[in-house]
């Protein structure tokens, strides 16, 4: 008996199942109606779909966040925000890009790199919407990809600290140990021993392979950090995201110890306010720049497409000068952009 | 006494059904709560979950979920079963899968020999794995709970150190994903094409069968009856000559095996290839699927499409301007209260069975006559 009831609850289950989803089902763009989802009528509607850690981290997603809230208040546009999931799948990512896309909003950024598979996807499906992707390329007519120099920017970064220096000992923390922290890594490091080769440079990443918390634990950060100041150096750049708060802290803890900063100009972010007199500069990487840019384009009928690349020429990446503590090295830094911008000075992307 | 079996079966089944109902009841209430706490309206967004959830290619995508979460819910519960608490299923799970899809992007063998091989190597790496904790804790009494957390940093670990351009990873263009070789498209395994609703993984198939063998090997063959007899009670299980060592060593490697089946839906149907965006702590969610499923073949399948149903209509709500935290409300809440309520209905039918008991004695006691009729 109890066998035959399970037996049958599962069949008609299933069946139940199977009929919706192939017979009478309608998908759910059948169900919904564009005026359903408010917002909307004049103005330019963008679609955002962040990366793991959302509107709110202080570092990538914000800088992307900048950019789009620029852009609403210029074309009194309306903004609808989606952010990611660490247990994500493409099934995921698929759902958030053309879910946005078939309410209508175009044009629609997808913030960090593992959004490349599925905007490829999406953006053939909706070939009149207009798809922007931060930290990768894909190549697709209505996809404008938006790539920046980070290694040219470090590189500055390593400039000015092996200039800062005094114990020719400089250190390097990542977030984690995939390419792209690696361009940073990369450029910093030949940013260094370009400028003074006897400068020694330690290099740690706090977390590493499918293992994210490096972006997002500034204890690991104030660990590795203290270490290396333990252990000598003297000038200490972070590639960390929210990590990089952690260094920052530990390194005000030392005397005549800096710290470099990245992503926005750290010095003038109020929560890192009582350290800033240890920030020596940040890496600044415009993630706003490019995603205003490309909103722009699409609200004044243009839109952008292809790779566009911002790098320390165009302004996509730079150093921050606040609180001036790098007006001394000024013309040195000046002559390494040129170097790097007139392509005598060529920085690597790999370590 | 056909009428006496089926009545005493339809209570039980009532029972076992009224926790889980209980459960999501509960978690509903205290989920329209959070919601009203929020200042919104909780009807229209059950109403929204309701319609986009049913969609049709909600349920493609639900399906698909399902399929992940099922194995894993499967490999939680074998260890269930035998009251172990394999924690590891998901370093297992992710450990198979990488090196799944490095035989997999390797192998240029034709599909109908690579899939399988594939398979196999993703069963016996989650197998060994998972044998670890198994040997550990029969040989030295080490607890499967804190060997298999372990366990699971050092999978990141190893991952994390082979997935590197140069080792068995290859940077992807654009410079920022390292992935392994894709597998040849002739090792994909076959898919449903719904039309517009998208794509139904075939992998639903190896999912159902791993429910049947699951079911059968447990409920009607010797091994599993001398599994749940340990798990039961290991004194008893080795007086009537079981070696509960062996059990449980042979036990932690079947859920291993299973739990090497996890990544394989997303690594043959959907990804083809293993990055490090690779989804990760679905070994977690098995655990909270098989404790809502009560460890039975089809409450893990029920718990599984529930867990898909959610996140398909909660990634929704968030677009309709709901908390996207509210996924982590419902989710945590309905395990809370199965927990909660499997307590409460097994007092209950506790309960029920004494006084039932008393009432039979007394009745046995008022006519002596009927006694034989009665037993």
């Amino acid at each position: 008996m109890r066998r035959v009831a399970k037996l049958s609850a599962a069949c008609i289950a299933t069946a139940a199942l199977a009929v919706t989803a192939t017979a009478c089902g309608s998908t759910s763009s059948d169900n919904t109606t564009s005026s359903s989802s408010g917002g909307g009528g004049k103005g330019v509607k963008i679609g955002l779909a962040y990366d793991v850690g959302g509107r709110g981290d202080r570092s990538f997603n914000d800088s992307a966040a900048r950019g789009a809230d620029k852009a609403e208040k210029e074309f009194s546009g309306s903004i609808k925000e989606l952010t990611a999931k660490t247990s994500d799948t493409e099934a995921d990512r698929e759902q958030r890009l053309s879910d946005l896309a078939q309410a209508g909003y175009n044009p629609i950024v997808a913030v960090g790199f593992s959004y490349a598979p599925a905007v490829t996807k999406i953006s053939a499906k909706f070939p009149k919407t207009n798809f922007g992707i931060v930290d990768s390329v894909v190549a697709a007519k209505n996809v404008n990809s938006i790539t920046f120099t980070e290694e040219q920017g470090s590189y500055l970064a390593g400039v000015a600290a092996a200039l800062k220096t005094k114990k020719d000992h400089v250190g390097f923390i990542g977030g984690v140990d995939n390419p792209l922290i690696k361009k940073f890594e990369a450029g910093y490091v030949q940013g260094v021993h370009d400028t003074n080769p006897k400068v020694k440079v330690d290099v740690q990443y706090l977390s590493h392979g499918q293992d994210f918390s490096g972006f997002s634990s500034p204890d690991k950060g104030q660990q590795a950090a203290q270490g290396m100041l333990d252990n000598g150096t003297d000038v200490i750049y972070t590639a960390a995201g929210s990590s990089g708060n952690g260094a920052i802290e530990a390194v005000h803890g030392a005397k005549g110890a800096w710290a470099i900063g990245v992503d926005s100009d750290q010095y003038n972010i109020p929560g890192l306010a009582q350290y800033k007199s240890s920030i020596l500069t940040s890496m600044v990487k415009n993630v706003d720049v490019g995603v205003y840019d490309f909103i722009k384009s699409v609200h004044d009928g243009k839109p952008l497409a292809g790779n566009n690349v911002y790098s320390l020429a165009k302004g996509g990446v730079s150093l921050a000068t606040s609180g001036g503590f790098i007006t001394d090295i000024q013309p040195k830094l000046d002559a390494a952009k040129k170097k790097i911008v007139d392509g005598s000075i060529k920085v690597k992307t790999t370590p | 006494m056909n009428k006496l079996t089926s009545r005493i079966d339809k209570e039980r089944l009532f029972l076992g059904l009224a926790a889980p109902v209980l459960a999501v009841v509960a978690a509903l209430v205290v989920t329209a709560l959070v919601i009203l706490a929020t200042g919104k309206n909780p009807g229209p967004a059950f109403n929204d979950m309701l319609t986009y959830g049913f969609a049709s290619d909600s349920q493609v995508y639900i399906l698909n979920k399902a399929t992940t979460y099922y194995l894993a819910g499967v490999s939680v519960a074998i260890g269930f079963r035998m009251n172990l608490f394999n924690i590891g299923v998901d370093g297992q799970y992710r450990l198979a899968a990488f090196f799944a899809a490095v035989l997999g992007g390797a192998l240029t063998v034709p599909g109908w020999l690579a899939v399988p091989l594939i398979l196999i190597c993703a069963m016996a790496t989650g197998a060994l794995w998972a044998a670890i904790a198994g040997i550990l804790k029969v040989t030295r009494g080490v607890s499967e709970v804190i060997s298999t957390i372990m366990l699971n940093s050092i999978a990141t670990a190893i991952i994390a150190y082979l997935l590197q351009p140069g080792k068995l990873a290859q940077l992807q263009q654009g410079g920022t994903v390292v992935a392994t070789k894709p597998l040849p498209s002739g090792s994909h395994f076959f898919s449903i094409d719904t039309g517009p609703a998208g794509d139904l993984w075939g992998f639903i198939f190896i999912a159902a069968a791993v429910g049947i063998a699951y079911w059968f090997v447990l409920g009607r063959t010797r091994f599993g009856y001398d599994l749940r007899t340990v798990g039961q009670s290991e004194s008893a299980a080795a007086a009537s000559g079981v070696s509960v060592k062996k059990m449980i060593a042979t036990s932690m490697i079947i859920s291993g095996a299973v739990a090497g089946l996890i990544g394989m839906p997303t690594l043959l149907n959907d990804s083809y290839q293993f990055s490090s965006d690779f989804p990760t702590g679905i070994g977690f969610t098995g655990i909270a699927i098989a404790l809502l499923g009560r460890n039975n073949p089809i409450g893990i399948a029920l718990g599984a499409l529930l867990w898909g149903f959610l996140e398909r209509t909660t990634n929704h709500l968030e677009f309709q301007g709901y908390d996207k935290e509210i996924l982590g409300v419902i989710q945590g809440v309905i395990v809370l209260c199965v927990v909660i309520a499997y307590e409460v209905v097994r007092r209950y039918g506790l309960k029920r069975q004494q006084q039932k008991v008393g009432a039979e004695l007394a009745a046995q006691a008022a006519a002596p006559t009927k006694k034989q009729e009665v037993a």
